[in-house]
């Protein structure tokens, strides 16, 4: 092929390449978007579709935290702040308060692990904007509670049935067939 | 329109007193201000609007859609975010010059519409030199883009301002070229001389005159697309090197008015190539009234523009951009060799045929309709493959 030849067929080839280019871009006018509009064109919220075990804001259920302070050191950055008395008449645990920073907390995890009843536990809860800092703190008591006494013998107090419900749950969802074995079994063992 | 303005001077709408020309001066400006501020403005926003739209179906993306309904008003909200935004001059650059710029670039862009046939009557003024003159004041468009990349004392500027002088003035070689065979077979540059000659029906179309005038029809296209700086031609702002080129030192509403042009040249294009290859506002004669067939022709008119219109944002959707030197080789090897050929060609189809052939319509348009079946059935083979539910709706 000589010098004309080429100039021809490159024509040919420019020609064909641009048909064939635009027939490609031309079936995508009849494809649906990827784009997921998030957040408020959604067939449900995001915070439904997150896996079980995602660490999102902190939560406590001051119902069965028994006041032990093991999340206060457990935690790294120091953003939980509990403080305990006893009651001198009724001789009783009182927190009078339980404050966590999720403006510092950086979603480790490290609290919820050492918890004896799973008071604190990550929510799926993800969305923290805000226009203060202030309104990040969140506090979880306003009057002075009881601390939970773990009962003794064999039966479930029903207060820590959720948080047992939730365990099963997470047993459930990993141990299907199929489903990923969890990655960190003796840890939180 | 003359005319118009003539008879209402002669039934003394505006006095005894006042001279012709201050009356015509009065109407110019009036109506250049209706089609600047009614036709032109609207039309570049709402085409920045559906180009981010197509763009965005094209690559499996939704798109604006907040601003309005389906993002219609997306292009009034970047308007006023960039009026509201700070007129920045910089320190070293030529800063008359560098004000100057923008306007020149706008002028160019509205220079067109005052011989923009509408319908058969709808035209501002319809100039015996009508596509020679469409063809000069587009082209003006290279002096103020080569300003703005003097005057903003930049490399990327410049570079930018450079590369569209460089483009420009080489495609405007095949551009004319292409435009000869149309008027080699009407003999005339008025844009309503030429629309004149064509028909409604496609077989009578030019761009299916004869197989010179359709590959001129492309030529044209694609000269267009390189002069109005669209990809796969927009070197003289290309991103990845150049930043924004010559628009890169200049922000709020001169920047704007850079990319008014750039989209409003869209429309310019699309007219050019509708009028002098696609039968213009060519409408069967349906009815007796001028009014109703003025309307069906400025609709028909407008449906063409806007298909070409919707071309060029598919190929800037569809083409990389090419290189400088394939830019070059591109219209002086091929585009230039090409136009000669089919200037020659058309001239002895129409010393063959003087009074036209009618056969060779009909061949073309069949030959036409064979290739568009050919690229639907693509079409089809490619979304096949993808796999994928039909979703047509435009709305998401």
């Amino acid at each position: 092929m000589g010098d004309v030849g080429s100039y021809f067929s490159d024509i040919k080839e420019a020609v064909t390449s641009i048909f064939e280019g635009m027939a490609v871009t031309a079936s995508h006018f009849m494809r649906k978007p990827y784009t997921v509009q998030y957040p408020d064109r959604m067939p449900v919220r995001v915070q439904d579709t997150l896996p079980f075990r995602y660490r999102g804001i902190l939560e406590v259920d001051m119902e069965i935290c028994t006041g032990c302070l093991a999340c206060e050191r457990a935690c790294p950055i120091d953003c939980i702040v509990i403080a305990v008395e006893k009651d001198k008449q009724t001789k009783q645990m009182l927190i009078s308060q339980f404050d966590i920073d999720i403006a510092k907390c950086m979603y480790c995890g490290l609290c919820s692990e050492p918890c004896p009843t799973g008071s604190i536990h990550h929510t799926t809860e993800f969305e923290g904007a805000d226009f203060s800092l202030e309104s990040l703190m969140r506090r979880f008591i306003q009057d002075p509670v009881v601390a939970y006494k773990a009962k003794k013998g064999p039966e479930t107090d029903p207060r820590i049935m959720p948080v047992l419900n939730r365990g099963m749950r997470y047993v459930d969802e990993w141990a299907q067939a199929g489903g990923e074995k969890p990655a960190a079994e003796e840890e939180s063992a | 329109m003359q005319q118009w303005v003539d008879s209402l001077i002669a039934a003394g709408a505006f006095g005894h007193n006042l001279p012709r020309e201050l009356i015509y001066a009065l109407f110019i400006f009036v109506f250049s201000a209706v089609v600047f501020l009614g036709v032109a403005f609207p039309f570049a926003g709402i085409v920045s609007w559906a180009e981010r739209r197509v763009w965005a179906r094209i690559q499996s993306r939704v798109g604006p859609n907040r601003v309005g309904p389906n993002g219609f008003l997306q292009w009034l909200a970047d308007g006023v975010k960039n009026v509201c935004k700070e007129d920045l001059v910089p320190a070293e650059a030529d800063e008359r010059l560098f004000k100057l710029a923008p306007y020149l670039v706008v002028i160019a862009f509205v220079m067109p519409w005052a011989v923009m046939p509408f319908s058969s009557d709808l035209i501002l003024a319809d100039l015996n030199v009508g596509i020679l003159y469409m063809t000069s004041v587009t082209a003006l468009t290279v002096v103020g883009m080569l300003m703005a990349g003097w005057a903003s004392n930049d490399k990327w500027s410049l570079i930018g301002g450079i590369r569209s002088a460089a483009q420009i003035v080489s495609y405007e070689i095949p551009a004319g070229l292409a435009i000869f065979p149309v008027v080699l077979i009407t003999g005339t540059l008025s844009m309503q001389g030429i629309i004149r000659a064509q028909g409604w029906a496609p077989t009578q179309w030019f761009a299916f005159t004869n197989p010179f005038t359709f590959i001129a029809a492309n030529i044209l296209f694609m000269s267009a697309l390189a002069e109005g700086n669209r990809t796969p031609f927009d070197l003289p702002e290309a991103e990845s090197e150049l930043v924004a080129g010559f628009a890169t030192e200049y922000s709020g509403m001169r920047y704007l008015f850079f990319f008014m042009a750039e989209w409003g040249n869209l429309f310019i294009i699309g007219a050019i190539i509708t009028a002098l290859f696609l039968g213009g506002w060519q409408f069967p004669h349906v009815t007796d009234d001028r009014i109703v067939m003025n309307v069906l022709q400025l609709i028909t008119f407008n449906v063409k523009v806007l298909f070409l219109v919707f071309v060029s944002m598919w190929i800037r959707a569809t083409l990389p951009r090419v290189r400088i030197d394939q830019l070059m080789s591109l219209c002086w090897k091929f585009f230039v060799p090409i136009s000669f050929v089919n200037l020659i060609g058309t001239a002895i189809w129409v010393a063959i045929w003087p009074q036209g052939n009618p056969v060779g319509g009909y061949v073309m348009v069949a030959l036409f309709t064979a290739l568009m079946i050919l690229f639907v059935r693509r079409v089809i083979y490619y979304f096949r493959r993808s796999k994928m539910e039909l979703y047509l709706s435009p709305i998401i």
